[in-house]
Order: structure tokens, then sequence, then C-alpha cells
């Protein structure tokens, strides 16, 4: 709809707004806070991964000097939890708890130190249960008790069968058919700001500055904990230091530090320590997988079956949403005529699992694109010719009902194929490449919680020449402050910088669903996009009336209405219209099939990527080294291509990070290694060179046809990290991440005359539901067709 | 937040004002120079003190001399990796220095620090909140160990890169106590003890590391971790090796990350001694080298892949050694910093 339009900012690679303030340490993080009379929180935690409390002592922590308050459960009874049919969490507990790090006491002292003295003084007694620490023990009878009271039978929380098209009919046409188990390892988002949250209570009302993704939900999480209404609660998001879905569930900090300043009058504040970062986790979920595909001797495939078992830890946090997200996606690249997909999430001692950068989707992509590629080799076929073969096409909706509009994923593949010389690639011992590609949402379909609302709005104001743009979106280091001045810039003819922005507060902004599943720049971008256009037609239109012409006539552009500056215009438009304001708002069209579990998956939109890794790997060692990464974006239009970009490859360097160490591992019941040194992740000098492709396609719905990019490009890196191993030693490392000793057990096996692999080698007996039929839609999606299917 | 526990500062102008004020205070007091190991430790409780004595007067001077190299205890590991003396003549130290943690911990750390670098463990290297969950170890605040339950002794990983180096070119360090000075060749600064690691007394300075000049000498360090980025070893390889014509005289293979000290591989050294090296030998003496080495699963990967690779360290550092006059560089294992 605008590809023909000239653009004033977008498309340009400026500068973020809050460069400034970041680089040079100006913004206000939470934990740099200290209003007056600040206390300081800390939070005592369990240290057995299963046991039931029989006593809390805290009288010993009550007589420490400049010790103000201590709380426990009984203080902070009411569950709470992300979504509605998951409300199992308590800020503190004291009947149970099931996991190394869950929240008993908090103590506020007047300085931090007093207050882990503290907690060190409080003692509690436990009975030790036996701990769950694997989906196999879950799945099992437990041998003390279940870890939540809800779900089952035994430890299982979640369980999903759903099958599209007539699946035995798909295999029955299948010339090959292809079964294998994938293992993909919990990993953890390692933000740069630990958690932090700061709270008064002045005058009967509580003021929250957090670092959250959502000011929304803890705003609905605090006002059914401390029962009051929303509004005597106010949310603030403080300047963000990183979030990649760690910060998207409401966390006990957060209304520990409300409680506490409520009691004691005082602001208190509680910034976690990186140890308890790990504990309040929500990162990747284990992912046990178990995939079977039948294509035809041409490698069409004709059907597919998938199961998930995903380890979810001991509460339920986005967990439901998570494990449809598991078997949701894979329709959305390939053409799949049969789909059955069978899920299964677990409870098990360990933190709880939630969202992370990917959202429930890296695990089967990786599953999904090394499966084919083993097909593509047993029948002698080039894997990305099999891939391109049974790509999606734009304007069709998938076997599971998800409406696909633009699809770049024919261009990408084009692009990094070209780039990386993949097809004339060099052989030499230990050296290989590896492609993948993949899709992600922009923004989800459905709300969280049920309700009506537009997902996102925004407001403008104008006045004395000044604009103002208020949206709840929440800025996490994405840019999403800048894409929304660039937007309000692009309409008003003005530059981003003479946008003020107000965002994440819930006083003061409406509504927007937060910072998560890659919805801001769709959603907040085409609601800023309408309050912008209407605030631009009151200016023309008072700029025309002025200069005697048609509003036609008046040029928007360069600071300029018209004959008149925009702050001149802006006075005319006021004298006219009286305070100058204006709204919009977007809500997704209604999206989802006609079946249970169909919200999770449909999207207004889909970004694609393609990605090809080069590495060399040590035969003797196991050790890789990846030489160079080539990724291409389709993000329907490039609003700034800086951060576009900046998100491709931070993506990259997260996606690498789970292929080859990131590893969320346990042992005797404790996290092995809750600190930044020892759970390894790359840094800046440990990432190979990135060249980044943006494609555009032009979304029919996206603002000027953007798609998201926050997301999307971690997803085809493990993969083609271990079709790249294949590809240099001739083994597959069917899990990730890839370890140098899992590359030397796979070779050495390979040598004994056994199959040339590391991984899973089978998948549990689960007793999944029956499965619901669902009938597929018609295929095509006429490009005239409105929006809601 | 981890907050740094109160403490007193204490700022002697000399090393031996500063080693009494270390015999007064005892146990309650520990030296401090750059801080990059002292510090994440005492935020995680691993040591707790009441006075941190300042080394900051430490001079930072490199003196080479035709003889020997003196390395004061001050020099940052960044000045001693890119220093041109250094770099020229005793090669293996610098590429050692150079590889310690990350390019910021390397501006603050210090030579001497380095050498004093307390072993590690991942049982122990944890926070206060951690090691209490899992049960405190004997090197602090427990009485058990949690990798080898059955064993009486603690078997924490001696990790500096640079002891092992310091080591095999037969280094020598000057110490300042309380009642004068005196001089010991790193190769008996330590102990085979993961908690009582040093065989210095606690009160003694380290004030300079002396590198015997011998132009002759060929040397590497082969470093293997997870991130060349800022990984602790998890093995390496110290060598120093002349020769006459073809032939091996004189050589010195020492192992990090191996051991509760820098392992001196002896059998390997006298089995490449009077040799010609080529692949073969470099082979033998790399099995040979790597025997002793008894990693246990309390580092970075699994301990039975750690085995596996101090062949390979060792393997890599002779030919770095020995090829290294000869313009050719061996390609180092996974991912260096450039
Ligand atoms: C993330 C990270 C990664 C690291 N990676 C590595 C690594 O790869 N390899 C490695 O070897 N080390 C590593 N270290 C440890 C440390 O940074 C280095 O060992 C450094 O050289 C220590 O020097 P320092 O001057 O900072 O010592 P400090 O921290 O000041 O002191 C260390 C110890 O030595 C004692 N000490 C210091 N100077 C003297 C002296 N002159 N005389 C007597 N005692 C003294 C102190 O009392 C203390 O016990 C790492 C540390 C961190 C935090
Ligand atoms: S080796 Fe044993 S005693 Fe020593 S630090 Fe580790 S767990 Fe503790």
């Amino acid at each position: 709809m605008t590809t023909t339009r000239e653009f004033g900012v977008v498309g340009k690679p400026l500068a973020r707004v809050d460069a400034v303030t970041k680089v040079t340490g100006r913004a206000i993080y939470a934990d740099d806070m200290l209003l007056p009379r600040t206390l300081h929180c800390r939070i005592l935690r369990s240290p057995h991964p299963h046991a039931r409390i029989l006593s809390i002592d805290t009288s010993a922590a009550r007589r420490i000097p400049g010790v103000q308050a201590v709380i426990t459960g009984a203080d902070l009874p009411i569950k709470f939890g992300i979504l509605p049919v998951t409300q199992d969490e308590r800020a503190l507990e004291h009947e149970k708890v099931r996991y190394v790090g869950d929240p008993i006491a908090a103590v506020a002292a007047i300085e931090e130190e007093i207050a882990a003295a503290a907690i060190d003084a409080i003692s509690v007694e436990y009975e030790v249960l036996d701990p769950v620490m694997s989906i196999e023990d879950a799945l099992a009878a437990p041998r003390d008790e279940r870890i939540q009271d809800y779900g089952g039978p035994n430890n299982i929380h979640k369980l999903v069968a759903l099958e599209f098209g007539d699946v035995d009919a798909g295999f029955e046409r299948a010339d090959h058919i292809r079964e294998d188990v994938f293992f993909f390892q919990g990993n953890t988002h390692l933000p740069m700001e630990q958690h932090s949250a700061i709270a008064t209570y002045v005058d009967g009302r509580i003021t929250l500055w957090s670092s959250t993704q959502v000011v929304h939900y803890v705003h609905r999480a605090l006002a059914k904990v401390l029962e009051l209404p929303m509004n005597r609660i106010r949310v603030i998001g403080a300047a963000h230091g990183g979030g990649f879905g760690g910060k998207t569930d409401p966390f006990a900090h957060e209304i520990i530090v409300c409680k506490l300043a409520m009691m004691t009058g005082r602001p208190v504040k509680c910034t976690l320590t990186r140890e308890e970062v790990f504990y309040a986790h929500r990162g990747r979920h284990p992912v046990l997988m178990w995939v079977r595909t039948g294509a035809t001797r041409d490698g069409q495939i004709t059907a597919m079956h998938f199961r998930t078992a995903l380890d979810g830890g001991a509460y339920g946090s986005y967990g439901v949403a998570s494990t449809f997200y598991t078997g949701a996606l894979q329709t959305v690249t390939y053409d799949i005529p049969a789909y059955r997909f069978e899920g299964c999430r677990v409870f098990t001692n360990k933190p709880p699992c939630g969202p992370k950068r990917g959202h429930g989707t890296p695990q089967p992509r990786f599953a999904l694109e090394l499966n084919l590629e083993k097909i593509s080799h047993e029948l002698g076929i080039d894997p990305v010719d099999l891939k391109q073969r049974n790509f999606v096409k734009p304007m069709t909706r998938t076997v599971n009902w998800l409406r696909v509009t633009s699809c770049g994923l024919d261009e990408c593949t084009e692009r990094v194929m070209t780039a990386s010389n993949y097809r004339r690639r060099e052989r030499r011992p230990g050296h290989g490449m590896g492609f993948a590609i993949s899709s992600y949402l922009s923004g989800a379909g459905t709300a969280i919680y049920w309700n009506d609302m537009p997902h996102s709005e925004v407001q403008i104001k104008v006045d004395r020449g000044g604009v103002t743009a208020y949206c709840g979106a929440m800025d996490i280091g994405q840019g999403s402050d800048s894409v929304l001045a660039m937007i309000v810039a692009e309409e008003l003819g003005l530059q981003p910088a003479d946008v003020r922005l107000v965002t994440a507060d819930t006083d003061t902004t409406p509504i927007d669903l937060g910072s998560y599943s890659s919805r801001v720049t769709f959603m907040a971008g085409n609601a800023a996009i309408e309050a912008a256009r209407k605030m631009r037609g009151m200016v023309v239109e008072a700029a025309a009336a002025k200069m005697g012409c048609d509003t036609s006539a008046v040029e928007v552009r360069g600071g300029r209405i018209g004959d008149f500056t925009f702050e001149e215009a802006s006075v005319l438009a006021e004298a006219r219209f009286g305070t100058l304001t204006s709204a919009g708002s977007y809500t997704p069209p209604k999206l989802a099939g006609p079946y249970k579990g169909s919200g999770v998956g449909p999207s207004p939109a889909y970004s694609y990527s393609a990605c090809v890794v080069d590495l060399d790997a040590d035969a003797r060692t196991g050790l890789v080294h990846v030489n160079k990464i080539w990724i291409a974006h389709d993000v329907g239009r490039a609003i700034n291509p800086l951060l576009v970009e900046g998100q491709v490859e931070g993506s990259v360097y997260m996606g690498l990070g789970e292929a080859l160490m990131e590893e969320q591992a346990f042992r005797k019941g404790l996290h092995k290694w809750p600190s930044m040194l020892e759970y390894k992740s790359p840094t800046f000098v440990d990432m190979p060179e990135v060249e980044t492709f943006i494609v555009e396609t032009d979304d029919p719905e996206g603002p000027y046809g953007a798609k998201e990019a926050g997301q999307g490009p971690l997803l085809p890196v493990p993969p083609a990290v271990c079709s790249a191993v294949y590809d240099a030693l001739g083994v597959w490392i069917d899990e990730v991440p890839v370890t140098p000793e899992k590359i030397v057990e796979a070779l050495r096996r390979k040598e004994k005359g056994e199959p040339g692999r590391f991984g899973p080698t089978r998948f549990p007996a689960i007793p999944y539901p029956p499965t619901i039929k669902v009938e597929p839609p018609p295929r095509d999606l006429p490009s005239a067709a409105p929006a809601a299917i | 937040m981890l907050r740094l526990p109160r403490f007193k500062y204490l700022r002697p102008k000399t090393a031996t004002e500063a080693a009494r004020m270390a015999a007064e205070f005892g146990p309650r007091a520990m030296f401090v120079a750059g801080g990059t190991d002292l510090f994440p430790k005492l935020k995680r409780r691993q040591f707790e003190v009441e006075a941190l004595i300042g080394l900051d007067f430490l001079p930072r001077q490199i003196h080479g001399g035709s003889t020997d190299c003196v390395v004061d205890a001050g020099v940052t590991l960044a000045a001693a990796s890119s220093d041109n003396h250094l770099i020229e003549s005793f090669a293996g130290y610098a590429e050692a220095s150079g590889q310690v943690s990350s390019p910021p911990l390397r501006n603050a750390g210090t030579v001497g620090g380095n050498l004093c670098v307390d072993t590690r463990c991942n049982y122990y290297d944890m926070t206060y909140e951690w090691r209490k969950a899992a049960g405190f170890c004997m090197k602090k605040d427990g009485d058990i160990c949690l990798v080898a339950p059955s064993s009486p002794r603690c078997w924490a990983v001696s990790s500096s890169d640079t002891a092992p180096m310091a080591i095999a070119l037969d280094g020598v360090v000057s110490l300042t106590g309380p009642d004068g000075e005196r001089e010991l060749p790193v190769s008996a600064l330590y102990r085979d003890d993961g908690m009582d690691y040093m065989a210095k007394q606690p009160t003694e300075v380290i004030t300079s590391l002396r590198l015997p000049a011998d132009s002759a000498t060929r040397t590497a360090y082969v470093k293997l971790r997870r991130r060349g980025s800022i990984d602790f070893p998890i093995a390496g390889a110290a060598v120093a090796l002349q020769f006459e014509g073809d032939t091996v005289m004189r050589c010195r293979i020492v192992l990090s990350a191996v051991a509760s000290y820098p392992l001196e591989a002896t059998a390997a050294e006298e089995f490449l001694k009077g040799r010609k090296v080529d692949a073969e030998t470099i082979r033998e003496t790399a099995d040979i080298a790597a025997k002793p080495a008894k990693p246990l699963d309390n580092a970075d990967l699994s301990h039975f892949w750690r085995k596996r690779m101090v062949r390979v360290v060792v393997e890599q550092a002779l030919q770095r050694a020995t090829t290294r006059n000869q313009g050719s560089t061996v390609k180092l294992l996974g991912r260096q910093p450039d």
C-alpha cells in the first residue's frame, strides 16, 4: 500500500533516540534510583529442589538492628501467574517449595548488607521431598508427591493432540518416511541488567518502577495479590537493560517491594543478584522431540507427525502457550498437507521455563530442519533444493489455519546462497557449511488473557509546537521507542528528535500489551500511524484553511506543513480545534482457526529468515570454530535498517550461544552454574563475522509493510550449525548445545561402525489425549480477501 | 545485588610494611593487587576478611637485562603481554599473560596476583547462598569435599596461566616478609593441596619475578578453554626447550589446570631430552605428559574429555615452541582473541 511512497525518515539508518543517554550512562535504570529513605530488600530462597515448609522462624532476623520489616508467604497468600489458567505462583511460599531458588521470605532493611544478614538469620524447617529433575521422572509416578496439585497424570502439566488433514493417508502416499528424535537443551536469557524494582507507597497509592517487559501484566498481578484497585497502582518501566523474554512474567520481587513499601511507608528496592536471575529464569524449555515425516521420491512432504515433551520447571508461567508453540509454526515455512501434533509439558523441580526469544519455536525448528536435511540426504536431493520445493507461498493458509501474507523465503534463500557460495563451497577436511530457514510471528494474534481491548493504543498531543506520543509499549533495548518516534515523525513531516515520547507508564499511557512476541513495531506501529494521521489531518486542515487551498495541496515534509513551519501550523490548528490530541489503536484481525488451542500461532504477519553457517570442526578435539554466518531476513520493510541489523545480529549471537554452549544444567538438584562466568555464552570476542541481508516484502498489513525482526533470525542458527558439523565431519549431533565432547563421542561411535550420531535415542510413552481432528481450511488466500478468515 | 562486604583498606608504602601488617592481622587480612581474583571472591564470601592490604606501591617495570629479565610484581598482564622484550625473549610468558581472562581484567590483573590466584572448583566458586544450599565444602565453611566425598583433601584446580610458564622458564620470585627478603624458585611456590596451595608464608609479598635469560630457549604456552575471550584454563601446557642442533638438550613441560598445583611432566621431559623433535616424538612425549593429569568433575566440560585434551595441548605447545623461530605458528584450538 505504501510501496510507491517516498519516505522522509522511514528506511533511514538513524541513531536510536536514546543512544546518547544509554552510551553515556545517563539512562536511569531501576537500580540507579535511590529515593530518600529507601530500604533495601533481600529475599530468602529455598535451598531444596522440593520440600514442604514445616515452619519459618523470623524472630532472629527481626531483632537485627536496621531491619524494618520481614514478610513471609502468609503476608502474600494470593496466587498469581501470567496465564489465567495457571495462577500457581506465590510471591513467597509458605507451604511448599518447588525449586532451589523458590522465594520464601523477604526483609527490608536500611542497608542491603543488613538485609542479607537478616535473611541468613531466618530459619526454616523443611520436610524434604523427592525431587523430580527430568522429563522421564516427571512422566512416572512421583515417589513422594506431585509438584503441583493440578494437571496430571503424575507431573504432567499440559497435554495436546491435534490433527489437521488426513495424516495416515499422507504417510501412505509417501515414498519415504523418516523418524528422528532430537533434544534441545534449556538455556536462559542472560540480560545484561539484572531484574530490579523499586516501589513507593504514598497517599494510598503504589508506584513501582521496574525492569519489566510488560507494565500492564505487572499492574494486573499487583492489583490481584495486593488486593488494590488498578487505579491505586502505577507501574512504570524504568530504563531497560535487556529482557529477551525473561522479564515478561510478573515476578515475586516486584510484588514483594510493593508489599514492603506499604508496610514500612518507605521506598523499597530489590535488585536481584545474577544468581537470582538464573532462578527467576522463564527461559528456553528443554524439549525432547520426535518427528516423523513422509515425502515423495522428489522430496515433496506428504505428512508430518510431531511430538514434543517440554521440561517446564516448577510453575506454569507461559507454559501452556509454549507447549502449543512447539507445534504451531512448522507449517508456516513448509507446505505440509497433513499434520499431527502431540505436545506435553511436565513439571520438574527446576526454575520455571517460559518465553525466551523465539518462544517455543527454536526447538521444533531445530528438529524440523535437521529431519528434512536427513531426508534429503537419503533421497539424494540437495537439502536446499528439497526445502525450497516445499516452501509455503505468499497469500495462503496453512493446514492448521494460519494465514500467511507476505513471504520472502525464496529471496532470503537466494541471498544467502549467493553470498556464501554454499553450492560451490570449499571441500577440505573439517570444513563444513550448513543451511536452515525459519519464520516467526509479528505479534501474537490473541491476547494472553481474554479481552476485547485493542492490543495497542497510541495517543498524540501537540502543544506549543511540541509533539508528544504516549504509548504503553516498553523499550527493552530493541529500539521500539525509536521506531515509534520515527513513525510519528514520518507522518508529521518531522524528525524523530522532534517527537517526545512517554512510554510504559500505566498512569499516563494507554494500553499496550508489552514487549514480547515481536509485536511492538507491528501493533504499536500501526496504532501510531493511525494516531499520527489523525493529527496530521488536523494540522493540514488548519494550514489549508489559512492558505485558502484544498488540503490535498498541502505538502507535509521537512518540518513544514504547506506554507508554515510545523509549529506555526500547530498553533493554527489549536486555534481551530482546541487542545490537539489524537488517538490510534490496533487490534489484530481475528485469525484463529475453529479449534481449541488455535489462539497460539496466528499472527497478522510472519517474518522469514534463511541462514548459512561456515565452520571448521576438529575431529580430534571436537572443537568448533565458526568462521562466518550469512543471514537474510524478510522484515517486510526496515523502518530503521540499523535497528533491524542490530536485532538480526543479536539473534544470531543468541542462536550461536544456544547451538554451541549455553546450558541450564543441574547437579544434585541445584543449578550447576548460576554465574555469568560459568554459564557459557559467547562474548563479543567469540563472535564470528555476520553478514546480514535485509529482505523487504512490503507486508499488506504491517506499518509501512514492516514485520518483526527481534526473534525470528535466532531460529535457523542452531540447525544450520548442526548441518555444518555434519558437512564437516559426517556425524549428526542431534541435540544442542553441540559441545566438543559430543562430537568426539559421535566420531568414536562412527569409527566403531555404529551410527555416527550423538543425541537422544528414544521418545518416552506419553498418555496423549484423543486427537482432535480439524478440517483444514481452503488453502488459497485471494490477495483481496478480508483480513479475517 | 551482590555487594562487597565492608573491609578496612590499608595502604602500606613498602613491601616490608605490608608484610608486617599481614603479620599483625594474620588470616583476618589479605593482600590485594589488581583485585580481579579477590573482589569477586569477597562478594561471594569465599574470603572473609577485616582488612585488605593494598599493594599498589609495587613497582611496575619490566627490567630486561642481558642475563635476566626482572618483572615487577605490580606489572599488569596487559603490559606483560605486550612488552617487546618479553615477546622477543620469553615469548611463552608473554603468550600466557595475554591469555589470562579478558582484556579489561588484564588491564587490572597483575603478574604477582596471577602467581597467587586461588585454586578453582565449581563447587567452590559460587555465592554463599549457593554453597549453603549445596552444602559447604572443606575449602570454605564445611568439612567434606563435594567432588570426591571420600577424599580427605581438597582437589581444587590450580588455574594460573603464567605460573606453569614461569616454572618452565626457571623463574624465581623475590619475597619480602616481615623480617626480611628471600628468593624462591616458582617451582617451589606451590603445594599439592587445593586449600593451602601456596608454599610461601601468607605474610610474604611477591615483589618481582626473575626470568633467567637464555636466548636459545624456545617457549610456548597453549591454553584450552571454552571461550578464548574470558575463560580460565581447563587445560594448558607451558613448554621451554633448548636445542643443540636438532637435539633437545633441556626441556620443561608444565601443565596448568589439571591438578592443585602447576604439574610438571617430568617423565615426558626425560623422554624428550636427547631426542630430535618430529611428529612422532612429539606425540609420544605428549602421551607421557598427559598420564599424570587427573582432572576431576569440578571444572568446565567433562573431565573425561579434558583428560584427553591434555595430550593435545602438550602436542600443540611443543609444535609451537619448535617452529616458533622458523616463522610458522601452529593454529590454536578453538576461537582465540586476535
Ligand atoms: C572473569 C575472570 C576470568 C579470569 N580468567 C583467568 C584466567 O584465564 N587465567 C588466570 O590465570 N586467571 C584468571 N582470572 C583471575 C585473575 O584475574 C588473574 O589471575 C589475575 O592475574 C590476578 O591478579 P590480580 O592482581 O588481580 O590479583 P588479586 O585479585 O589482587 O589477588 C589475587 C591473590 O593474590 C594475592 N596477591 C596479589 N598480589 C600479590 C603479591 N604481589 N604478593 C603476594 N600475594 C599477592 C592476593 O592476596 C590474592 O590472594 C580471572 C578472573 C575473572 C574474574
Ligand atoms: S575440590 Fe572438594 S573441597 Fe576442594 S573446593 Fe572443590 S568441593 Fe571443595
